[in-house]
């Protein structure tokens, strides 16, 4: 278990204060500028050193990121922070936003920084009303304290705007955001270009997840070597991982990358609902990741690779649990419903497919259904995924192959059943 | 709120959704219906924010970069909805004007992000259920049953007295305290049936409870208390 001592997220429950002075207490703030004088590109190098991989899903790595941006370009450079967190079963940002909001503006400074911004937005989602109230009146804080704006105490000028969205999914998707931001419907823009090429405004900016940020102070203070200590090869650092579904006791916690995910639910979240043999499957890094069979689970670490190999992901770090009294084909079906709601529609095989894959399993959820439909399904998946503008389309079609390779047999002895009731009313 | 002073009827073609296929089956009646968002057929003949609101509006647009006012439109549709109860067609062209940009332009916002309420709600509640699978695996089911019963068999339909509404909405970002409902500005969270029951009659009584964790647990903190971190809840520190 991660020691208290290297804990990023100290008032991750708030228990204690979320304002400016109480986030003082904790070290927020305390020398931000010395870490602004050592320069751009000691901040970048030391990023990259920490070896921290984007918290937002992609896991790209952060410092490798900013160094995309142009370093002499006559457009102004900008920060996105992506605190759309929408995706199902993996909200953690939500904590830090409301519980330590210093946290994350200190980060947003120190990252505006090292990639030369001196304006950045927080892109937070609608549904989140008093996380945002918490927000900006943290922002007004470092304000009026001088620690941002114009001519402040760090040294570098920096205006944070606090945008929100209005119950969007797909503006959790990076250039969806940047349109929700110019005031347009947010549909996923066309990439290349990249955002650090033309991101909002059409100028260079770089677009990260609140954890992200947020960890930007600490592995600085502490050194980038601190965070690459803590967490297994290519998965450095520590996490948030919210767990939810069929625990004694669902919970947000921080934790080291590559802890088991018995010791994560054992340790913090009470255990699997009626004992660990009572697992069915877990769904890990939110709903757009395959869910992996409780045989898979035994001795599953929870880190980039060991969920990559397993064809599936740790995404935003979460695990969704559900035990032996879970449908799996209704779980799934409810999460293809969710993207077939928040597909954007301007790619077709994104648009109908989310669709057609929603309402075959319906069916199928209620063994209505043949079982050559069950090839075609996950054929019609591999024809929705890598084929749309944005991921997802990817995020839509996974977690319906993660169904099929693994739940073949429940959906087959659906249809079974199915058949034989008809059968036996017929008769 | 239908007593608005001045009504006005929107084209009768404004509500035509509904495929009439006799194929169609009614998951895919249900899709098409919910895919489909448009004005509603009645609505009041003027919009104005109030000068507090107005004030506020001038601000929010100058947060933004010169020529960049059109970022303001969610916001502002926001402001107006809060002011008018709901997502009002006058409201839309209001602020495309403050804005300088083609009506179209709000429509497509209004339509396009699903907060936005295009028909009027219940005046005391307008409750939103999240139905995702994570909140689907502790029970949000029983919760829109209940919706069912108490306020109106469809989601946004009025109940008889017209003080509550509801719908079904994806994960509102609180997962691990599922199930969770949102009402306007708080969720009420840890549900299951009878404490969702509670909620529902403090609205009614004009009590409402205290919104977060209907348990009694602190945030997403596990209940019974934190396994990490455990003096933080007492005291606040640098080191720990
Ligand atoms: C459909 C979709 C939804 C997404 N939603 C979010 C989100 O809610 N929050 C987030 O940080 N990233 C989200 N992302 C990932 C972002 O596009 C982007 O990769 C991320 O914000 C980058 O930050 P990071 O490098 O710090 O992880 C989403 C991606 C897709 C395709
Ligand atoms: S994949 Fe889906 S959500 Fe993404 S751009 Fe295409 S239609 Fe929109
Ligand atoms: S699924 Fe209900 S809050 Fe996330």
């Amino acid at each position: 278990m991660l020691e208290d001592k290297d804990r990023i997220f100290r008032n991750l429950y708030g228990f204690q204060d979320w304002r400016l002075e109480g986030a003082r207490a904790r070290g927020a703030w305390s020398d931000t500028k010395a870490l602004i004088e050592k320069g751009h590109d000691w901040i970048i190098n030391e990023v990259k050193t920490s070896g921290l991989r984007g918290r937002g899903g992609a896991g790209f790595p952060t410092g490798l990121k900013w160094s995309f941006m142009p370093k002499n370009d006559p457009r102004p450079s900008y920060l996105v922070v992506n605190a759309d967190e929408s995706e199902p079963g993996s909200c953690k940002d939500r904590e830090i936003i409301r519980h330590d909001p210093h946290l994350l503006i200190e980060g947003i400074l120190l990252a505006s920084f090292g990639i030369r911004a001196h304006t950045a937005f927080i892109y937070i989602r609608g549904e989140f009303v008093r996380e945002r109230e918490h927000l900006q009146t943290a922002v007004d804080e470092a304000n009026a304290a001088k620690l941002i704006g114009k001519n402040n105490v760090n040294g570098w000028d920096l205006d944070i705007i606090v945008h929100h969205g209005a119950g969007a999914y797909i503006c959790g998707e990076e250039t969806a955001l940047l349109e929700s931001i110019e005031g347009k419907k947010g549909m996923p823009r066309l990439k290349p270009p990249f955002p650090a090429a033309c991101g909002v405004y059409g100028a260079p900016t770089t677009v990260n997840n609140v954890e992200s940020i947020a960890s930007v102070p600490d592995i600085l203070r502490r050194g980038g070597a601190w965070f690459a200590s803590l967490g297994v090869l290519d998965s450095a650092g520590t996490k948030l991982f919210q767990i939810s579904g069929h625990v004694e006791r669902p919970c947000v916690v921080e934790e080291e990358m590559g802890i088991t995910l018995r010791e994560l639910l054992d340790t913090h979240a009470g255990g699997v609902r009626g004992g660990w043999d009572n697992l069915l499957a877990i769904i890990p890094g939110g709903s757009s990741m395959p869910l992996i069979r409780a045989e898979q689970c035994q001795d599953l670490t929870l880190d980039f690779d060991a969920l990559a190999k397993l064809k599936s992901g740790l995404g935003t770090g979460c695990v969704i649990v559900m035990d032996k009294t879970t449908d799996p084909i209704k779980a799934i079906t409810r999460i293809a419903y969710f993207y077939k709601h928040e597909s954007c529609g301007q790619c077709t095989p994104c648009r109908e497919g989310t669709g057609w894959m929603y309402r075959v399993l319906e069916r199928m959820q209620r063994g209505e259904a043949e079982k050559r439909e069950i090839d075609l399904l996950f054929d019609v998946t591999k024809q929705v995924e890598s084929h749309t503008i944005c991921a997802l389309g990817d995020a839509a079609a996974r977690p319906v192959q993660g169904l099929i390779r693994n739940f073949r047999d429940v959906i087959e002895e659906r249809i079974d059943q199915y058949q034989a009731a008809l059968k036996e009313a017929a008769e | 709120m239908c007593a608005a002073p001045n009504w006005k009827k929107l084209g009768g073609a404004a509500r035509t959704i509904v495929a009439s296929d006799a194929e169609v089956s009614p998951c895919f009646e249900e899709v098409l219906a919910l895919a489909v968002r448009r004005l509603y057929p009645e609505q009041p003949l003027r919009f104005e924010f109030t000068s507090g609101n107005l004030a506020w509006a001038k601000e929010t647009i100058a947060k933004y970069p010169s020529g960049k006012q059109a970022s303001a439109v969610i916001s502002l549709l926001w402001r107006a909805q809060e002011q008018e109860g709901w997502c009002t067609e006058p409201a839309i062209r209001a602020v495309a004007d403050m804005l300088g940009m083609a009506y179209i332009r709000v429509l497509e916002v209004a339509t396009f992000y699903t907060m936005f309420q295009l028909q009027p709600v219940g005046s005391t509640a307008h409750i939103q259920v999240c139905g995702t699978t994570p909140c689907m695996l502790r029970g949000s089911e029983a919760v829109l049953e209940i919706c069912k019963e108490r306020i109106a068999e469809n989601p946004h339909e009025l109940s008889r007295d017209g003080r509550f509404s509801w719908e079904e909405v994806e994960c509102l970002g609180c997962c691990a305290n599922a199930p969770v409902v949102m009402i306007a500005k708080d969720t009420y969270e840890d549900l299951d049936p009878e404490l969702f029951d509670k909620v529902l009659h403090g609205f009614e009584k004009g009590t409402p409870p205290k919104p977060g964790s209907q348990i009694g647990r602190q945030a997403s903190c596990p209940l019974g208390g934190p396994t990490t971190l455990k003096d933080m809840v007492k005291k606040n520190a640098a080191k720990v």
